[in-house]
């Protein structure tokens, strides 16, 4: 019996948060929710989004806005848990009755997210999440960012092309489903290009200590260290290995890119390279736009994360304007049918699969800045 | 063989981690009996102590004063910690049933980790060089002055602990303690004192470890006590609870076989590796290592 009654109440929340979001024309603003790692381990990964989001929602709503309203955003700590990420989202979307979500930058957060936001037919749009998985959950969850297969052969066609390397050693957090993703599409990409994995590693994220996966790759002596963690862990990661002698370069993923990472790791960052999005050095005058309007609004140049997050809050609004309405399912239709659409990081359109198609660059890091080396087309690597 | 020994100087170093965290556990439970799980929450708190005082001595030179200066506060703060600990939340309940002792200890954990988390926040941190830094080669090991440090450092700590406990009255007071509490209390033995001693050498330690090992790291945060309390709370079992030879080699053997695991085999290895060295024992020699067999008194 009590369990019955609980359950009613369970329903009636849900429902009120459909009817909420549902009913159109009644509401004055339209609420968007997103989930992001504010604090803990990835947390300028969450802020950086947020600032993103917060900017493009900004300049939409001093233009007018979306149908006529002011568009609301509701943003969600998960403390960098991906558990934590299920439990947030289910509040945005029971309690507080948002039409879509934006998030995650991680994809194990974004992983635990997208199921609860499919069977709640809530389209979610992952600004950064990498891994092929996260769009695979179902047919309303979308990302405005390429996918790990072809990131981690990008960094294996530059490694093997362009800085000639022959024998690299790997790294990995085998707690990371990013991490996994793009060391297996890494291997598989460098090894068809002549190259040799002369030593595999892992840790978990949140270790502290890694000397021990460090020793033994000194010990295989390899040209170079394949290292797609995220940014707190590489930079204590490169800092132990340049105590104990390991002069060769790391190389990494768009989970290096961080504010933090220089102010961890320091000099010994030095030489190192990873793929990423975008480079603030783009002529481009929106890129240069964007960066210009975000320093000035939070002192600070904006990263990748916070481009793409610019990018997918404006494709939401532009979704939810051409289906005219705030209705899941016409939110869906129109995010599939996104092309070419002038984004920061590129121009992006969405494909069968809810991917994004966009070329990548290379950085390299050099006395806390990050500088653009190389750009690779989609077309340019086969998988 | 250089590897090997490189790998073997890794586990030695954060082995003597594991043991000065161990001690803690190992020495409270030899008088009060208690699980003291608060015990790996001090270690994350010596650690900010020591962030903090070295973020105060920044500007300066890197020297070995300063970092003996670090130390030290860390090691006096945590130990008023440790004794308010006791205090506050132990003593209170210290004649109740095990269980409620052992359940506070859980909250007392809890409680720190929260209030560090508002109080430090809950982004990692990182710790700046406080020693000037040196390498030495030596048979093709590359052994940093950090490494050498946490070594050297430890041993003496272990070396001026078992001294207090041998030679000193207050020492000697905290073995009759352990042997027996009331019987103690009978001779005469300030048994409160004795046992506010004991808190606060063995949060000292802890705050020692926690600066040795932000030094090396150089990354905390604070739940960083949790895993390192757990590691060293299974070396204390290991070598025998209540031992305090039992702690340091249990923390040896804990941190050497962590890093071979890794070196050798696959990280995702290591916790298992650990806990089932823990079950083997425990299975064979219940009593630990270095543990002697208690009686159950009726």
């Amino acid at each position: 019996m009590r369990f019955r009654a609980l359950a009613v109440v369970c329903l009636s929340a849900i429902l009120a948060g459909t009817v909420s979001c549902g009913s159109k024309g009644s509401q004055k603003e339209i609420v968007i929710g997103e989930y992001g790692s504010l604090t803990g381990g990835i947390a300028t990964f969450g802020i950086s989004t947020k600032n993103g989001s917060e900017l493009a929602f900004d300049e939409i709503n001093k233009k007018g806005g979306v149908l006529g309203k002011q568009v609301k955003l509701l943003v969600e700590d998960d403390q960098s848990k991906p558990e934590e990420a299920g439990t947030v989202v289910t509040k945005l979307i029971n309690q507080n009755g948002v039409c879509a979500v934006l998030g995650h930058v991680a994809s194990s957060h974004s992983l635990a997210a997208a199921p609860i936001c499919q069977s709640n037919q809530i389209p979610m749009i992952s600004p950064s999440s990498t891994n092929p998985r996260v769009t695979q959950v179902g047919n309303y969850i979308f990302r405005v960012c390429f996918i790990d297969p072809f990131q981690g052969a990008v960094m294996a066609k530059f490694a093997a092309d362009t800085l000639k390397l022959k024998k690299v050693a790997i790294l990995v957090d085998v707690r990371s489903d990013y991490s996994v993703g793009l060391q297996t599409f890494f291997r598989q990409q460098f090894r068809q290009l002549g190259g040799e994995v002369v030593v595999e590693q892992s840790y978990s994220q949140g270790d502290s200590d890694f000397r021990a996966q460090l020793t033994a790759i000194k010990a295989a002596n390899p040209e170079a260290v394949y290292l797609p963690g995220y940014y707190t862990e590489v930079g204590t990661i490169v800092h132990q290995a340049r105590e104990l002698g390991i002069t060769v370069p790391f190389l990494g993923g768009d989970g290096w890119d961080s504010p933090k990472l220089w102010e961890i790791g320091g000099a010994a960052l030095n030489g190192c390279y990873f793929s990423d999005h975008y480079s603030t050095d783009d002529p481009n005058p929106a890129v240069q736009k964007f960066v210009a309007d975000y320093k000035a609004k939070y002192g600070q140049t904006p990263d990748a994360l916070a481009a793409l997050a610019y990018d997918a809050a404006r494709i939401l609004a532009d979704a939810i304007q051409k289906a005219g309405s705030t209705d899941g399912s016409k939110i869906r239709d129109a995010l599939a049918a996104t092309k070419d659409f002038p984004g920061v990081t590129g121009s992006i359109s969405i494909n069968a699969d809810r991917n994004a198609v966009k070329p990548a660059v290379i950085l390299k890091v050099e006395n806390g800045k990050f500088l653009l080396t190389e750009t690779i087309k989609p077309e340019a690597v086969k998988l | 063989m250089t590897t090997f020994l490189q790998q073997l100087v890794n586990g030695l170093s954060l082995g003597s981690i594991y043991a000065l965290i161990a001690l803690g556990y190992t020495m409270v439970y030899g008088v009060l009996r208690l699980i003291n799980f608060a015990h790996g929450d001090v270690y994350m708190v010596g650690a900010y102590v020591g962030y903090y005082v070295s973020r105060r001595l920044q500007g300066r030179e890197p020297s070995i004063g300063s970092a003996l200066l670090v130390m030290l506060v860390a090691m006096v703060v945590c130990g008023i910690l440790g004794i308010l600990i006791e205090r506050l939340a132990y003593r209170p309940v210290r004649r109740e049933a095990r269980l409620t002792l052992l359940i506070t200890a859980i909250g007392v954990s809890l409680f720190i980790e929260n209030a560090a988390q508002l109080v430090f926040g809950p982004d990692p941190k990182f710790f700046p060089s406080l020693a000037p830094r040196a390498d030495f080669h030596f048979a093709g090991m590359r052994l940093t002055s950090e490494q050498i440090t946490v070594i050297a450092v430890s041993v003496l700590l272990m070396v001026l602990l078992r001294f207090f406990i041998l030679k000193t009255r207050t020492g000697k007071a905290m073995r009759a303690v352990s042997f027996s509490l009331d019987a103690a209390k009978l001779m005469g033995i300030s048994t409160d004192w004795i046992i506010s001693v004991t808190f606060a050498l063995g949060s000292a330690l802890a705050a020692a470890a926690g600066v040795l090992i932000a030094m090396q790291i150089p990354k905390i945060d604070p739940l960083m006590g949790i895993p390192y309390g757990l590691k060293a709370f299974v070396a204390a079992v290991l070598g025998g609870i209540g031992s305090v030879p039992g702690a340091v080699l249990g923390g040896l053997l804990i941190g050497t076989s962590e890093v071979m695991v890794v070196g050798y085999l696959s990280s995702t290895y290591r916790d298992a590796i650990a806990f089932g060295i823990l079950i083997l024992v425990l299975i064979l020699r219940p009593q630990g290592l270095l543990g002697r067999v208690q009686k159950e008194k009726v």
